[in-house]
């Protein structure tokens, strides 16, 4: 023995306290909340199943979990897509290519609340993009005061926001990706699109999975975007509520409702963990193959 | 034109519109941020006919955007210390001493991992009820104060280590920390500086977590804060506007100066996945 048989927890006794106060106690007491009537001045009697069978009668969770999926659905194609189009364009070392690189990556910096704030203004119905739709003749458009609309904004944000982030996830594949390949398809006559498809996409599988999946789960947890793109409302009637919109709302405040908070929380976790684990088995086909 | 030059000044095309849609917004907000109050807002004009600052002393009189800022900038200093320290003591640990529980001690870390943050909001919420902590920064802190995956980060740093140099230092009589502190730590700087860029932009981000355990205006952070900001003066778009500038400035900065401890986080953290 090198040292004492207590020194390794004093080394780890932060850490784990931390973990264990802030994250493991929570997640648990969250489960056990979620089957009581518990309110936000404490208390609460154990009452079964009755939140579930509440929130399966409930049109705003019905409301929040479909906007959730469809911000999940609207998201992830074009994260997938745009962010590796992004990539191959930035890929080649040309001069300046430093500058580009760093200037694509700027939006991943800003917080969800200023980049919030920044299209904000941009789709006010006054903004810059109303004033170049007008400009080219058309009538401006209610992206912030239409449910509908303001779901496909608060997309466009998060969207905007990821292409950096996982740009450079692509950039760290693509250099992997062997040249001798390509070079070898060039030679059977394959053009530049051809390539793409049956070159650089199949070698890049691994990586467009992890994406997906990663963006699946933060597009699925929204709630900065739409909080600010609606000025905290959830837009006209709180239509456009998300699930963690939802679980803020509900538990918050002297009138919380944590026992009804904490059932939404779990079948949040419960949804995000499914996420991940069709990932993981994704992934696992794709090493078998 | 040769195709090798038609092809290149395509390439260079493209980049200048991605360009254009990163940056344009940003652009656009500093734009209406130095305009004055003369000048119509609305008007799609990058280049202010009379340039002014003085948005930036007048969005400090209508909320206290420095308080916010020094607010801010607390929580992130102190998140910065809390997550070097505390979770390279800890990696050091689960890397380099041998000990019963150390499994174990792994797990908890690996298992906080997957636990999302949003799933335990409330829960979280009574916990610093429960301490007293609620409507403090020491509340706003704590839960992201030493970050699992952080630790997770460090053991593998520690791990990559050669072990022969610290095993002369045993043979030397150099205790465990002393091991710790003037082997192993100046050894993962690397690792320490994105674990430290990390740490502070995840901070100075943060939103919901202040937006849940705060509630006395003079304790916000600049996040909250901004969002406070928009909701009461949203007709004076050129504070809105200089607010977020101040936001955003000292994390554009902080990003040129160490710009590639950024990407090599964000490759580290897309390998560990």
């Amino acid at each position: 023995m090198t040292h004492r048989p207590y020194t390794p927890w004093l080394f780890l006794l932060p850490g784990l306290a931390v973990c264990l106060m802030f994250t493991i106690f929570p997640f648990l007491n969250m489960i056990v909340l979620a089957f009581t009537d518990a309110s936000a001045l404490g208390g609460g009697q154990f009452t079964g199943v009755d939140n579930f069978v509440r929130m399966a009668q409930d049109p705003k969770f019905w409301l929040a979990a479909r906007n959730s999926l469809l911000y999940m659905i609207g998201v992830v194609p074009p994260l997938v897509l745009l962010p590796l189009l992004i990539a191959m364009l930035a890929q080649k070392v040309v001069p300046g290519i430093g500058i580009f690189r760093t200037a694509f990556f700027t939006p991943v910096i800003a917080s969800a609340v200023v980049v919030g704030l920044i299209w904000t203004w941009l789709l006010d119905s006054r903004g810059l993009v109303n004033s170049v739709v007008e400009a080219l003749g058309g009538t401006r458009i209610p992206f912030l005061t239409d449910s509908t609309l303001l779901l496909v904004s608060s997309m466009v944000v998060t969207v905007w926001r990821g292409l950096g982030y996982y740009m450079v996830i692509y950039l760290a594949a693509l250099a992997n990706v062997p040249k001798d390949l390509h070079e070898a398809a060039m030679v059977d006559g394959a053009g530049p699109v051809r390539r793409f498809w049956s070159v650089t996409v199949p070698a890049l599988r691994p990586t467009m999975v992890l994406i997906a999946a990663l963006s699946a789960v933060n597009g699925f947890r929204v709630f900065s975007e739409i909080y600010l793109l609606s000025g905290g409302t959830g837009g006209p009637g709180g239509a456009g509520t998300t699930m963690v919109m939802l679980i803020q709302s509900v538990g918050r405040g002297l009138t919380g409702e944590v026992g009804y908070a904490s059932a939404l929380s779990f079948v949040l976790f419960v949804i995000l963990l499914g996420l991940l684990l069709i990932t993981l088995k994704l992934n696992r086909r794709e090493d078998q193959l | 034109m040769k195709p090798a030059h038609y092809k290149l000044a395509l390439r260079y095309l493209g980049l200048l519109s991605i360009l254009a849609i990163s940056i344009g917004p940003f652009l656009w907000q500093f734009a209406t941020s130095i305009k004055g109050p003369g000048e119509d807002v609305f008007v799609p004009d990058f280049i202010p006919d009379d340039p002014t600052f003085g948005n930036y002393a007048a969005v400090a009189e209508v909320v206290p955007v420095w308080t916010f800022a020094l607010n801010s900038l607390g929580v992130a200093g102190v998140n910065v210390i809390t997550n070097c320290l505390g979770a390279a003591m800890a990696g050091y640990a689960l890397a380099r001493l041998k000990f019963k529980g150390r499994r174990f001690a792994a797990v908890i870390f690996a298992s906080s991992i997957l636990v999302p943050f949003e799933a335990i909001l409330i829960s979280l919420f009574l916990v610093m009820r429960g301490l007293g902590l609620t409507n403090t920064l020491t509340g706003v802190v704590l839960p992201g104060s030493i970050a699992a995956l952080n630790v997770l980060l460090l053991r593998n740093a520690f791990l990559a280590l050669p072990a022969e140099v610290e095993e002369a230092a045993v043979i030397d009589g150099a205790n465990a920390w002393q091991r710790f502190t003037r082997l192993a730590l100046p050894s993962v700087k690397g690792t320490l500086v994105v674990v430290a860029l990390f740490s502070f932009m995840f901070s100075w981000d943060d939103f919901l977590w202040p937006l849940v355990v705060l509630s006395d205006q003079q304790k916000y952070t600049l996040t909250i804060g901004l969002a406070y900001l928009q909701g009461t003066f949203v007709q004076n778009q050129r504070l809105v506007a200089a607010g977020t500038i101040i936001a955003v400035l000292p994390l554009i900065l902080l990003f040129l100066l160490l710009q590639k401890h950024f990407f090599r986080g964000v490759g580290e953290g897309a390998i560990k996945g």
